[in-house]
């Protein structure tokens, strides 16, 4: 049998020979509508990508509403944060499998070397489950302990980038760094990690590169360490917005529930804390306290950019017109040689291999169109990464990208075939050799 | 080997219902060199599509090689016509993307030989019509007689017990016309069926048994020193010998 798909390329090759410029244009077209669809299907597959494969299902957001009753309508959403009195209360009470608060910010490093400058770098005040809740990959120590963050201890865990900046690459933990005036202790040097989109904390850019240094939280307050992203108050803070007691939501709390059980648990937990707060006085609004998982959580939030999906879509449309000519011109192609197919059905070729030999044509000419597309896919890339977008470096086709390329050729190339091949194959022997 | 029983041949249009063959009967023998003649729209192609099943009929019972042929499925016939049917054409109908090779390899393809075995058949089929040396060359290198050649060699190729050829000398002058015929009468002699369509007097004078088409029904006629006389008008299946 493979002899004969053998035979079947060897006659689809001597086909474009005879036709070169038709074959060029059907390449063409397949080439332009597959590199357009996968330069913007990259960028969606980029944006709307799991950050956390395999742990996504087990990684819940948590909302609150603390609001006061101002401006209350039943059944809206809570705030996007919680206030730093219930993220504290949560995380101390542990009742999920893990649980991490953290806010973001911007501290001055000075880096204590003559041929360096003071610089600013993004920070992550939180808490120590937020390294293995997350699976943050180390190159050197770990993260620090839930004793350290009661003792506010003066550790941090710095990134790769920032340790090749300050010590050239080499294990410098228990080395000192210098945040915002204050010498803390090295625990830990991260691996490269860059989660997309950045989910746990969309509020200081959805796709955000990592921050250069994570510092407990209970230390950042401590230290007072600035900190950055949105902040939503209610009521009178007397200048103190980040204050335990203060009315505002600016923190973001994630729960780890290792089965749907734990987060049913967790979300009536949520509830009863709700009515606590209600009954003491804390709370103004019934209880309406939101629990999802980590892909539910962006897909609420509307993570990916709606002009993305909507050039995804147009590129898709585009693929389909370039399909409609390229069997336009398949089915000219092939009827053009209704005597050929005439001889080889008189000389024994069944419906079968006739259909078989003309959609490998098809197929071949979706591959070479494939790999050409995939070669304007990746100038698009190219020119989505020279784009002023927070995501543009993210631009890059990784091998599942590559892969559905030459699925997505192959596929149009097969569905652009068909038709033309069952045309082929439908042609009446007897009716082209008496024509001749 | 070709036996057709009262078979009937109905061409309908939203318009018109034209009847090609009726009530047609035929009986070849094996070994026989037939020539069907008669005047245009008589009914001779149509008859060569049916009995190379490149056609269904309409009526009738149709027997290959022992076979009947009466709902066979597409797959089932392609073999059939496939393993012991060799076309030959008038308009040659060689692919002009193939070499002379390349050509004869073509229903050899549809039977899943191997390749040194597709290699021998070509060879063989080659050097029977006096083209060995030619088998690089492509369909429009050759004269027409070449090409009719290679055509039956295409034909012959897989040794097929008849061979259906409609005005194989159609196209040609004189001295290539007589060169294939003498080919056509060398393969007979070797033992294949060979049945020829043609408009050709002295042509089917070359044949051992006329059948004559007139209106889409069968008159045999004997061949007798060149003179074509009737020897049993509509639907005989007697086979006259030359001679």
């Amino acid at each position: 049998m493979l002899p004969r798909y053998f035979y079947y390329v060897d006659l689809a090759l001597r086909s474009f020979r005879r036709n070169r410029v038709l074959t060029g244009l059907m390449v063409v077209a397949i080439a332009l509508g597959v590199g357009a669809s996968m330069t913007t299907l990259t960028v969606l597959h980029l944006l709307s990508g799991d950050p956390m494969p395999g742990r996504s299902q087990n990684l819940y957001y948590v909302q609150l509403d603390a609001a006061g009753k101002e401006g209350f309508t039943p059944g809206e959403e809570p705030d996007d944060q919680v206030t730093r009195f219930d993220a504290e209360a949560l995380v101390r009470a542990k009742r999920a499998d893990r649980q991490a608060m953290m806010t973001g910010g911007d501290v001055g490093i000075e880096p204590g070397r003559p041929d360096l400058d003071p610089f600013y770098a993004g920070a992550r005040y939180t808490t120590a489950d937020f390294f293995p809740m997350f699976d943050v990959p180390f190159a050197h120590g770990g993260g620090w302990s839930a004793a350290e963050d009661q003792s506010r201890a003066r550790v941090a865990v710095i990134s790769k980038e920032l340790n090749e900046k300050l010590f050239g690459g080499a294990d410098s933990v228990g080395k000192t760094v210098r945040v915002a005036q204050n010498e803390l202790r090295i625990v830990g040097v991260l691996e490269r990690w860059r989660p997309t989109p950045h989910f746990y904390d969309l509020a200081n850019g959805k796709y955000s590169e990592l921050e250069q240094v994570f510092v407990p939280f209970s230390t950042s307050r401590d230290l007072k360490l600035d900190r950055s992203g949105s902040m939503n108050c209610w009521d009178e803070t007397n200048g103190d917005e980040t204050g335990m007691n203060a009315p505002c939501t600016w923190i973001q709390l994630w729960v780890q529930l290792d089965s749907p059980d734990r987060a049913a648990s967790y979300r009536d937990y949520l509830t009863r804390y709700s009515q606590e707060q209600l009954a003491a006085g804390r709370f103004a609004r019934p209880p309406n306290a939101r629990l999802r998982d980590l892909m539910a959580f962006l897909d609420y939030r509307k993570v990916v950019p709606s002009d993305v999906r909507l050039q995804t879509w147009l590129a898709f449309g585009f693929l389909l017109v370039c399909l409609v000519n390229t069997i336009g011109l398949l089915l000219a192609k092939f009827l053009r040689r209704s005597s050929e197919i005439g001889v080889r059905r008189a000389l024994g070729a069944t419906r079968r291999a006739i259909f078989a030999q003309f959609l490998i044509e098809a197929v071949t000419v979706g591959l070479v169109g494939g790999v050409l597309g995939l070669g304007l896919a990746c100038l698009g890339l190219w020119a989505v990464r020279h784009q002023p977008t927070e995501y543009a470096k993210l631009a890059e086709l990784d091998l599942p990208m590559l892969a559905a390329t030459f699925a997505l050729s192959l596929l149009a190339s097969v569905l652009a075939g068909l038709v033309p091949a069952w045309r082929a194959c439908q042609i009446a022997p007897a009716l082209q050799l008496k024509s001749q | 080997m070709l036996q057709m029983q009262e078979v009937s041949k109905v061409y309908r249009t939203e318009m018109v219902e034209t009847h090609a063959l009726r009530g047609f009967n035929l009986n070849v023998r094996e070994g026989e060199f037939l020539a069907v003649t008669g005047p245009s729209g008589s009914g001779k192609t149509t008859f060569l599509n049916l009995a190379g099943l490149l056609e269904n009929f309409t009526r009738g019972k149709y027997l290959l090689d022992g076979v009947d042929v009466t709902g066979l499925g597409d797959d089932a016939r392609s073999r059939l016509r496939n393993e012991k049917i060799g076309f030959i054409f008038q308009g040659f109908n060689l692919i002009a993307d193939l070499n002379v090779f390349d050509n004869v390899d073509v229903p050899l393809r549809y039977r899943g030989l191997s390749a040194s075995e597709r290699r021998r058949r070509i060879e063989a089929a080659l050097e029977r019509v006096g083209l060995a040396a030619r088998m690089k060359h492509y369909p429009a290198e050759l004269s027409g007689g070449q090409q009719q050649r290679v055509a039956i060699a295409r034909a012959v190729a897989g040794d097929p017990r008849l061979l259906l050829a409609d005005e194989p000398t159609g196209n040609l002058d004189s001295a290539m016309a007589r060169e294939v015929m003498e080919l056509l009468e060398q393969l007979n002699a070797q033992g294949t069926t060979v049945v020829i369509v043609t408009h050709d007097p002295e042509l089917a004078a070359r044949a051992q048994r006329n059948v004559h088409i007139v209106d889409g029904v069968a008159t045999d006629l004997e061949v007798r020193h060149g003179l074509l006389t009737p020897l049993r008008s509509s639907g005989s299946t007697t086979p006259a010998r030359a001679g």
